[in-house]
């Protein structure tokens, strides 16, 4: 698979991309693929702070529930509020319109600098698929 | 004898094609030392011997069609169409499970949608599901669901609320983060015995989760909630009521009309005789905002692949067997036959059948009350009630209990064991099964018990 | 077929229903005692005619499978027969109508009844004694586990951990949450056995019990059970039975014999009380003589003076139930027990096992079978050869109900890929068990020969397959005019 470059990428399938000072969040195609159809997707309030790794939300298909990791550290500012009547853009847009959080990250300067390049992540998903 | 129907020609066959020498190979993994106990238990019997043991001990007990009742106390007695347990006999009914399939169970899926559509109509509310265990357990889950909408950790917990709906409410929220607080909600002048809605309004604040409330309460009353209503609003509490006779919803303002945020009640009384307490079913109704936070199952309409009207058991992330240890709660088995009958009994009467059951039980009610006075009783309830009211009981209500079952009437049910202060109240109930006959058989025996 | 309408679209404005009874006493006005604003005004329901309400739900009920219709071998269920005879007895009315609040001396028959269950449902599984009062096995799962913080507590130890094995039941895990206890899961070995390693390595001072089922959900008898028991106890932890599979074991074994300290028996799956389309069913406990002062109350007991409720004492962990449970099922359980008395226990188990293990034969050239030994009463197939074919279980399961026969439970246990769990029961002959065994090996076939057929499954049912995702994300539960 190819990923995006201008993204970085989390092993737990998340993607984060700069826009200003923010971070927008949200789940890789590969993620959305092996989920299938999503039916819901959780958001938390604006305004929590997240570590790197915590929870922020579950996104679900008719028999699955996946727990939301942030890949930064930082205030959630904003959230997709159009997931709530159509959980489906995580499917059709999962790395544009079904984006899922708005960050501000806590160090814009070492925000991503853990998380893997579009490469990284593309040998990392064709393991998972071999 | 154990309803099998294997032959021991059958069993050999199936041995050697398994390819052992005997059933007991077949248990070799039981510890040797424990295997093949020695039970102490009696020998098989055909069924009528069976049903004449049975019956036997049904005899022992005396049943409202040999003794006039005036029990309620979230137990009712109403008129059940036949056709209910006609229904509740058919084998596709009651021999079937879970819809885990949904092309092959569309029957119970579409009554569990139906179900979920009438129990909204009669409460006002958004969205119910397909039934919890029984009304105490359903208030359980109504706490838990406040808690985890509003993150507090209050319960205002009025004290007409069932006493033994607030108990199991008690068990469930043992563990978590609950503070149940009970507000007596009823105050006594002399004899008499009024509610206190006010006291259970003082007593919510901005760490209230929820404030419930019973309606008709445990007493019988119906109480304009609107100072409770309004202190809730004020602090963001959510509002629960307990309905124990859904009956009463034939004639009063529904719960989604007076601020309801969930709906928690039984639905025993429309399916059959109080069965000594079971099985009921509990409902659990609310709003469309909280649907994710509903426990238990919840049958959806949609459409098949040639774009047929059919049902699925929906939001099933929400359960057990999905979400595990993040579950909105462990329920699995529910009460669904029950839950069918409800649906059956509400579709048979219909809206003008429930409003006469509810009428007729009032009317009885209030009729019985003004003939209890005729004979000197004195009937202490000092408020507005539905089909139960506080009758004075001088020589103590367990007594009078007591007394008049001796007379071949049980009397009511003694408010003491509610609260030592109502240790000379009795609490009284008639329905529309309440005959003439009964109420000259609860007068006669109370003017004996009453007499010198 | 053609869908049945809603109940709302029979309806006809002024059509009357059932009639109620004749008033037996003068009408009250409910405006003259009622306060302003409690009397509802229109109740928006259907206006239905007795019989259209009656062909109405004899056409829904036909459009269900039942055990009345054919075999249902839904595994972790114990789809058996209902034997007709405890209808009759739930319905006589000296049980039916009792209320709970009569006197006790009124209602004697009843409690010796229910009183004699308990009795009897101890002796079978091995417990000090047993409650009836959960009205379902998770409730009583919540019960065990608050009774084992009870005791914990009595002792003066907090303890807040709870070893889930990853075959359990969902259950198991969403029950240790509600009594606010933290889940760790044990791992399954290659033996279909728990891993006693890392048991071992997971026994602290913080774990409060060990959730079993036995046998387990893949059918197995745990082959270390007393060594797992007893590791448990040694560690300080209670071990808590899901008897969910109690039927495997009647009369072969009791539960209570090997170490474990209080274990819930599914009345609608062992002891033949319907399973009504998902319930009622009753879950009663059974716990050893340590546990016994923290169970909820009231008890059924025996005295000098007749059966008796006895009130909850100050060590219970409180009611779970508005009175004491479901007890139309008690009363139908107990009919069952009677009628197959001490022997016919044995039956059960040994024909329910001797059923599993004869499909297990029949079907494992067809069929991956992760772990393959003699089975339980339940076997376990991966439908992982047939997933190589490009056909999923779920095809597997809708073809089989254009064979006229229930799917077994799919994808359970979680740790079986592409699970089939078949629990036939000792309640079906020989010829029914041929038949879902040929009905499954012709499917096995048709995986390899024409998996089209698999995919476009179930094509004789009243519906075909449904549009889930629809159904999940914009939610129709409740029926408006305007849809």
């Amino acid at each position: 698979m190819k990923f995006p470059s201008d993204a970085r990428y989390s092993r737990e399938h998340e993607w984060a991309r700069f826009d200003g000072d923010d971070v927008i969040v949200g789940i890789t195609p590969y993620a959305a693929d092996e989920l299938g159809d999503v039916v819901y997707v959780e958001l938390p309030a604006v305004g929590l702070h997240v570590e790197v790794m915590d929870e922020f939300g579950t996104v679900e298909s008719v028999k699955a529930v996946s727990p939301l990791y942030a890949p930064v550290a930082g205030d959630i500012i904003g959230v997709n509020e159009a997931l709530d009547g159509a959980p489906e853009l995580v499917n059709s847009s999962p790395m544009g319109d079904g984006w899922l959080i708005r960050v501000r990250p806590d160090d814009h300067a070492t925000a991503v600098e853990d998380l893997l390049d579009a490469e990284a992540y593309d040998a990392f998903v064709d393991e998972l698929l071999a | 004898m154990s309803y099998s129907p294997s032959t021991d020609a059958d069993r050999a066959r199936m041995l050697r094609t398994i390819g052992v020498d005997s059933i007991d190979d077949l248990f070799v993994d039981i510890p040797d030392a424990h295997r093949d106990p020695t039970l102490d238990l009696p020998a098989a019997l055909p069924e009528v011997d069976v049903l004449r043991e049975v019956r036997a001990l049904a005899e022992q007990n005396r049943v409202p069609e040999g003794v006039p009742s005036f029990l309620g106390a979230g137990f009712y007695r109403h008129f059940v169409p036949a056709l209910v347990d006609q229904q509740l006999l058919r084998s596709e009914w009651y021999t079937g499970y879970t819809p885990y399939q949904a092309e092959m169970t569309q029957g119970t899926l579409q009554s569990m949608y139906e179900f979920q559509s009438l129990v909204c109509r009669l409460t006002g509310m958004e969205v119910a599901n397909a039934s919890l265990y029984d009304g105490a357990s359903a208030l359980a889950e109504a706490v838990l669901m406040c808690r985890a909408i509003t993150r507090r950790s209050g319960v205002v917990m009025a004290g007409t609320v069932h006493p033994a709906y607030r108990e199991v409410a008690a068990t469930y929220t043992q563990a978590v983060d609950v503070e149940l607080r009970t507000v007596d909600a009823w105050t006594r002048t002399g004899n008499d015995v009024a509610p206190d809605i006010e006291a259970v309004a003082a007593a919510i604040d901005d760490t209230t989760a929820c404030v419930v409330l019973q309606r008709p309460d445990f007493f019988g009353w119906v109480v304009d909630p609107t100072p409770v209503v309004e202190a809730a609003k004020r602090h963001g509490a959510k509002i629960v009521y307990v309905v124990t006779d859904p009956i009463s919803l034939g004639l009063l303002t529904p719960p989604g009309d007076l601020g309801a945020d969930i709906v928690a009640g039984e639905l025993r009384s429309l399916v059959g005789p109080p069965a000594y307490g079971g099985p009921g079913a509990g409902m659990l109704a609310t709003r469309q905002a909280f649907i994710r936070r509903l426990p238990g199952r919840i049958a959806g309409r949609t459409t098949d692949l040639d774009g047929q009207q059919g049902f699925v058991l929906t939001l099933q992330t929400r359960e057990q067997h999905i979400r595990r240890e993040r579950a909105t709660s462990n329920i699995t088995t529910n009460q669904a036959l029950v839950a069918l009958g409800a649906a059956i009994s509400i579709s048979a009467l219909g809206p003008a059948g429930l409003r006469d059951l509810a009428t007729r039980s009032l009317s009885a009610a209030h009729r019985c009350a003004e003939a209890l006075a005729s004979v000197g009783a004195t009937v202490s309830n000092a408020a507005p009630y539905f089909h139960e009211f506080i009758v004075h009981a001088p020589r103590g209500a367990e007594d009078t209990v007591k007394a008049l079952a001796d007379r071949g009437v049980f009397g009511g049910y003694p408010l003491g064991r509610v609260d030592p202060r109502l240790a000379d109240a009795l609490l009284v109930c008639a329905t529309d099964l309440t005959t003439r006959a009964d109420l000259d058989a609860l007068m006669n025996a109370w003017q004996a018990v009453h007499r010198g | 077929m053609a869908s049945e309408p809603l109940i709302f679209e029979l309806a006809s404005p002024g059509r009357p229903g059932v009639r109620p009874p004749l008033p037996q006493f003068d009408a009250v006005d409910p405006a003259a005692v009622l306060p302003e604003g409690q009397i509802r005004g229109a109740l928006d329901l259907p206006e239905v005619s007795e019989i259209d309400v009656m062909r109405h739900f004899v056409r829904l009920s036909q459009r269900n499978h039942s055990i009345d219709t054919a075999i249902y071998p839904l595994g972790s269920c114990t789809m058996k027969y209902n034997p007709k005879i405890n209808e009759v007895t739930a319905r006589l009315p000296g049980l039916l109508e009792p209320h709970p609040y009569q006197p006790e001396s009124s209602v004697q028959g009843l409690l010796a009844l229910i009183h004699d269950l308990e009795a009897v449902l101890a002796e079978l599984a091995g417990f000090a004694t047993v409650t009836t009062q959960p009205a379902a096995g998770s409730q009583g799962e919540m019960v065990g586990l608050f009774c084992i913080q009870a005791w914990l507590r009595s002792r003066g130890e907090r303890r807040t951990t709870v070893l889930v094995p990853d075959s359990a039941h969902g259950t198991n895990p969403a029950t240790a949450t509600m009594t606010g206890m933290r889940v760790e899961p044990l791992g399954t070995g290659p033996d279909g056995n728990i891993d006693l390693a890392e048991l071992d390595a997971k026994l602290d001072d913080d774990v409060a019990a060990l959730m079993l089922t036995l046998p387990t959900t893949l059918g197995l008898f745990e082959q270390r059970i007393l060594d797992v028991t007893r590791r448990v106890h040694a560690a300080g932890g209670q071990v808590y039975g899901d008897g969910a599979n109690m039927n495997a074991m009647l009369g072969r074994v009791r539960p209570g014999d090997l170490g474990i300290d209080v274990m819930h028996l599914n009345l609608h799956k062992t002891f033949t009380t319907p399973h009504g389309g998902g319930g009622p069913g009753a879950g009663a406990l059974g716990v050893q003589a340590h546990l016994a002062p923290f169970l909820p109350g009231p008890r059924f007991v025996k005295t000098d003076a007749g059966y008796a409720l006895e009130p909850a004492g100050p060590d219970s962990i409180g009611r779970v139930h508005s009175h004491v449970g479901n007890v139309g099922n008690l009363i139908r359980a107990y009919t069952y027990i009677r009628s197959l008395g001490r022997d016919g226990m044995r039956e059960v188990a040994d024909d329910a096992v001797l059923h599993a293990n004869y499909l297990r034969a029949r079907l494992a050239p067809h069929f991956d079978i992760p772990y393959d030994r003699i089975c339980m009463h339940e076997v376990v197939l991966a439908g992982t050869r047939q997933r190589r074919l490009g056909v999923r279980t779920t095809d597997i399961a809708k073809r089989l109900i254009d064979y006229g026969v229930h799917p077994p439970t799919v994808y359970f246990p979680l740790i079986v890929d592409e699970a089939l769990m078949i629990e036939p029961t000792e309640t079906e002959s020989i010829e029914s068990l041929d038949q879902f065994a040929e009905a499954l090996i012709n499917v096995a076939d048709e995986a390899k020969a024409a998996p089209d057929l698999l995919h476009a499954a179930p094509t004789t049912a009243p519906v075909r397959r449904l549009d889930e995702v629809t159904a999940n994300r914009s939610p129709d539960v409740n029926w408006t005019p305007a849809d």
